[in-house]
């Protein structure tokens, strides 16, 4: 039998995406809303001041939501479901099943990017190679984030794990690094603190390129070259950690 | 079609998950690929364990398994194709219909969309499923899971089935359905079961193991296996019988007060009297895959694990 490898990435946006909100109309509200809270309260604080910066800030937490949430699945269909089992011990490649999952997560996150594409193009007057910029860094915290999703889930064993994970991650990625507002509102003397995350590289980068945050060309290839780095030692990590048969 | 010739084989398999306590030992079997093949065993046996190394899921420490002359180490993919495998703690999806289900599983196994819907409609109805279709699985009974489970694996076209302590959970009438439709699926496919109901092993197997702290105790027909206990009689006595001896046969007692007694014919014959007389409530049936199990593993009737159990040996010439 020829095995075709685009049905199995399929199966995954399927069960972990399309079939979840259709069945569970709730979780396509959740999808939709959930980038939101923050973003309305920016606007509410700055009276409207930072709104392009919090709408890409919006943006950026989805897909980081996109690979947190990604663990939780992971792990629910592996030591929940055993679905996992079943998987492995039938022609589904681990590479299809990975992509699959991560189709999912953006598939899941696509209902807020579509909402918040349409107000981008509105209120966000971006160049070309703005935009394409912003697009760049779009997909490599959507990679970032996969790929530490990937990681924690070859860790964890059950849900209290995955929970323990998503609040770390949410201090870690959204609250100390600054992708709703400029970096320059955090006070200088903890300044520092932000760099520790990740998503202050690509906030940083997006900022720029759509004209809030003046940086210099140095600071710009930092900040690119960081955001790299950790996507592709991530991806080592999963690549030497993760598993397809148990050891 | 009847999977001829091929057969299954562990050779010195060991897997160690923890230091001092291997979870199977050194186990080796040849089992032909037909029919239905039960491996029996208490909770934490290793029944789990060797059908995950047989089923690709997991490695072993040491020692090798082929299927149909294929390793499964160095043949995974090969042996991947032709194989279904049911966990023992599988669950459906809650927010899946089994329609949903099955036809996902066919697209992981990569059937393309048409080949996939086209199979599930065949499999709902072959397992008269065909009314559940599209009810949510968060609402099926548990009986109805484990059926949809069951028409997942078969619904590919894999000939070699593992099915993981299918019944266990359910209520006897599905678990005779369930048993029915093994007994029909042997006809066309091999089937690797384990279970820890004997009676379901005695009613389904043609060949049977039995697996105890990771190593195998005896594997054969039922028959075969009945001569492994050299007695042909069980006799079992409800209360009060301590002070029985038997000329010929061997006696286990259990801290509860019953009695077991494997004995040939003629001893059995005697002490029937004996007990009608005594006016003992007994019971007396020839011996049983349950039997040959206690027998095996050393343990008595009506185990119970909190109480401490006495057991004690008396075989005596005529």
């Amino acid at each position: 039998m020829k095995i075709n490898r685009l049905s199995q990435v399929y199966a995954s946006i399927l069960i972990d995406a399309v079939y979840q909100m259709k069945n569970y109309p709730i979780t396509l509200v959740s999808n939709v809303i959930a980038p939101f809270s923050v973003l309305v309260l920016i606007l509410l604080v700055s009276h409207g001041n930072l709104l392009s910066i919090s709408i890409e800030g919006a943006l950026i937490t989805s897909m980081i939501s996109g690979g947190v949430n990604l663990q939780i699945d992971l792990s629910h269909m592996k030591n929940d479901f055993k679905m996992q089992d079943m998987l492995v011990s039938s022609p589904t490649s681990a590479f299809a099943y990975m992509l699959g999952m991560a189709m999912a997560a953006l598939t899941n996150a696509l209902p807020a990017l579509t909402v918040l594409t349409v107000l981008a193009i509105l209120f966000i007057h971006a160049s070309p190679v703005g935009a394409l910029t912003v697009l760049g860094v779009f997909a490599l915290i959507f990679a970032f984030a996969v790929a530490l999703g990937f990681m924690l889930s070859t860790f964890s064993t059950d849900i209290q794990q995955n929970r323990a994970f998503v609040s770390i991650l949410t201090v870690i990625l959204a609250t100390i690094a600054p992708i709703y507002y400029p970096i320059t509102y955090i006070p200088a003397q903890i300044r520092d603190l932000a760099y520790l995350s990740p998503a202050t590289y690509a906030a940083e980068i997006a900022q720029n390129a759509i004209g809030d945050l003046p940086l210099s060309a140095p600071n710009l290839a930092v900040d690119w070259a960081v955001l790299v780095a950790v996507s592709c030692v991530l991806f080592v990590v999963v690549a030497k950690k993760s598993h397809w048969r148990d050891p | 079609m009847r999977l001829m010739g091929g057969s299954l084989e562990c050779r010195n398999l060991t897997k160690w998950f923890v230091k001092d306590a291997p979870a199977l030992d050194d186990v080796s079997f040849s089992v032909g690929t037909n029919g239905i093949f039960a491996l029996l065993g208490r909770n934490g046996a290793g029944k789990t364990t060797l059908i995950r190394i047989l089923a690709t899921e997991l490695q072993p420490s040491s020692g090798s398994a082929s299927i149909n002359g294929m390793d499964v180490m160095k043949d995974a993919g090969k042996i991947r194709e032709q194989i279904a495998v049911m966990p023992q703690e599988a669950r459906l999806v809650p927010w899946l219909t089994p329609r949903q289900t099955i036809y996902s599983y066919l697209l992981y196994r990569g059937f393309g969309r048409k080949e996939a819907a086209s199979k599930v409609a065949d499999a709902l109805a072959k397992l008269g499923l065909g009314k559940y279709e599209n009810t949510p699985n968060r609402h099926l009974s548990g009986g109805v899971k484990r059926r949809v489970l069951m028409t997942t694996i078969l619904a590919t076209d894999a000939k070699i089935l593992f099915v993981d302590e299918p019944t266990t959970g359910l209520d006897p009438l599905i678990r005779a359905d369930l048993w029915a439709t093994l007994n029909e699926l042997k006809k066309t496919h091999f089937i690797f079961l384990t279970t820890h109901y004997l009676e379901e092993a005695e009613r389904l197997a043609d060949m049977i193991g039995i697996l105890e702290n990771g190593s195998l105790l005896s594997l054969g027909t039922l028959n075969q296996l009945r001569s492994v206990v050299k007695y042909q009689v069980s006799v079992r006595i409800l209360q009060g019988g301590a002070s029985f001896e038997t000329k010929a046969g061997e006696v286990i007692r259990s801290a509860d007060g019953s009695t077991q007694i494997f004995t040939t014919e003629e001893e059995a014959d005697r002490l029937t009297e004996h007990l009608v007389r005594e006016r003992k409530r007994f019971s007396i049936y020839p011996i049983s895959l349950e039997d040959i199990f206690y027998y095996l593993v050393r343990k008595p009737i009506e185990e119970d694990t909190q109480r401490s159990l006495v057991r004690r040996e008396e075989a005596h010439e005529d």
